[in-house]
């Protein structure tokens, strides 16, 4: 829920949320940041905070396969029109799936300690591995 | 019945049924009856001796044409409970009934259904838990879902089942309480014994529990809502606090509102607790299903006798009714508690809530405990005389002269602790 400092005397009775605001009549044509989600959703809540290491995603090696989007099991690939964007950090869980399935060559998602910031991260990138013929 | 339409006459989607100004049902049927009559929309059930006709009664209704409603057949109580959150949770006016191991199984979406606050009415016919197996009554299932949320209200007869069905919904339904209702009956001694019942006519029953409305149903697409959430120690504590301040604070305001309105329709009155001749009664019985028309057989008879005897009935179990005990237990000296379910190492349930009604209270009574009945036991007048002699000596005394908790009817040498 949104304020989490609520008393039990000021929301609604049963264990329900409404998770839009306003009617649902066309939410499956828009992208999820369109959608009329409610404060009390999910999507707008985070949910990852949990997460001690994070993917962090360089766009220089990325080809775009989509196997991260496909692959990630909650949805926190934020891909559009089949062009890589980068990742939810506020549903990710830092399982690291996205950086095992991940083709190129360095890859371009990577595990990182939650408190490293991206810049750096990027600035670190490893090179290039050459396999042994 | 079923009569031939005149011209211009609205047709609805069911019939009405012609009832007699008095009716011979059992607890079963009169049930059925009050399901019939405020139109349950949908009645999911996985049918057990000794409740099977309620909704067997229900089912036979629809398919005759008597009800416009669903039928869910389902592959256990669990299911079935299961099945009315469902329903209830869309938007629908939902009821089912069950017994013993049928609500031992659905216990779990009990407190699923109280805690979503859904208002769903379950008739439990009072019915013995195993092991050993067995089907007739006792109050083992009742005490068992006891905190599990629901408004409890407790029949002695089939009249009562019938009213306090059409009461239930009432009450359940409001949308300042919004919580599930059980209307408990006896197994066997209410539930297949018929008698007379004055049965309110169709448009009557229906206009006085009246159309339902429902509250943040699922199925309102306009205002989307998510049922049945989760959460943790972080809103957890606030939810089922909310609940029991509503069971504490709301429920009994209501339920004395529509016992009112329902004695103005029928001139039939209820109370939370049912004082007979308790008003300068010295000893007094306190009970529930139909122990408490045989203690009161037996306290007619004392009173004939010189023996000022009282009995009180529980009618409203949950709740407890703090301030209605402790208003009807004034003056009497010595009270015994019978409670028909074994506590198991335990003072029985009435025991302990009457003891606690009382201790901070100015009523200072001898308080004593009886567990009688277990597995459809007969608990005979001969029982009852017991009781009201050792209630007469505790009177005299000031004092109890039995131990505080006797086994009464059972084989075997005789069993008292404390």
């Amino acid at each position: 829920m949104a304020n989490n400092n609520m008393g039990w005397d000021e929301f609604e009775i049963g264990a329900m949320l409404r998770s839009f605001d306003g009617a649902i009549t066309d939410i499956a044509l828009k992208p999820q940041e369109e959608r009329n989600y409610s404060d009390n959703n999910s999507f707008t809540a985070s949910v990852a905070d949990w997460r001690i290491n994070k993917p962090v995603y360089n766009k220089d090696y990325c080809i775009d396969c989509q196997f991260c989007w496909v692959y990630c099991p909650d949805v926190s690939i934020i891909s559009r029109d089949k062009k890589m964007i980068g990742v939810d950090y506020d549903h990710c869980k830092g399982c690291g799936v996205c950086v095992e399935v991940c083709p190129t060559n360095p890859k371009s998602l990577l595990m990182f300690p939650e408190q490293v910031d991206e810049e750096t991260a990027v600035a670190g990138w490893p090179e290039k591995e050459e396999k042994e013929k | 019945m079923a009569g031939k339409r005149r011209e211009g006459e609205i047709v609805m989607a069911f019939d009405k049924m012609e009832l007699n100004e008095v009716e011979v049902w059992d607890g079963n049927f009169a049930a059925a009856q009050a399901l019939r009559q405020v139109q349950i929309d949908v009645v999911s059930a996985y049918p057990i001796t000794p409740s099977t006709p309620i909704v067997e009664g229900y089912a036979k209704f629809l398919s005759d044409g008597y009800i416009e409603g669903e039928f869910m057949m389902v592959e256990s109580e669990h299911a079935a409970m299961s099945g009315c959150v469902g329903a209830a949770a869309a938007g629908g006016r939902v009821a089912t009934a069950t017994s013993s191991q049928g609500l031992a199984l659905m216990a779990e979406v009990l407190y699923q259904a109280s805690g979503m606050r859904l208002p769903i009415v379950l008739n439990l016919v009072n019915r013995a838990l195993a092991s050993p197996l067995n089907v007739n009554g006792d109050h083992s299932d009742m005490y068992m879902v006891r905190d599990s949320g629901w408004i409890q209200f407790d029949a002695y007869n089939p009249q009562e089942v019938y009213d306090l069905n059409l009461i239930a919904f009432r009450v359940a339904e409001d949308h300042g309480i919004r919580l599930p209702a059980v209307v408990n009956q006896d197994g066997f001694m209410t539930s297949h014994t018929a008698s007379n019942v004055r049965p309110l006519s169709d448009d009557d029953a229906y206009a006085f529990v009246g159309e339902f409305k429902p509250m943040n149903e699922m199925l309102d697409f306009d205002h989307p809502v998510t049922h049945g959430v989760q959460t943790e120690e972080d809103w957890h504590f606030e939810h089922k606090a909310r609940q029991h301040n509503d069971l504490m604070t709301k429920v009994f305001p209501k339920i004395e509102e529509v016992f009112e309105e329902f004695e103005k329709l029928t001139g039939r009155k209820y109370n939370m607790v049912e004082g007979y001749m308790t008003e300068d009664a010295e000893v007094a019985i306190v009970c529930m299903g139909t122990s408490v028309e045989t203690a009161l057989e037996v306290a007619r008879e004392l009173r004939e006798e010189g023996v000022k005897a009282g009995v009180v009935g529980i009618r409203v179990f949950r709740p407890w009714p703090f301030e209605y005990i402790i208003e009807t237990l004034k003056g009497i000296k010595a009270v015994a508690t019978l409670d028909r379910s074994s506590p198991n190492g335990a003072m029985g349930a009435l025991y302990n809530e009457c003891a606690g009604s009382l201790v901070n209270s100015d009523v200072k009574t001898v308080l004593t405990n009886y567990v009688y009945g277990l597995g459809g036991r007969d608990l005979t007048k001969a029982h009852v005389r017991e009781i009201f002699a050792d209630l007469k000596a505790n009177a005299d005394a000031g004092k109890a002269t039995t131990a505080l908790q006797q086994f009464i009817g059972v084989r075997g040498p005789k069993l008292e602790y404390l």
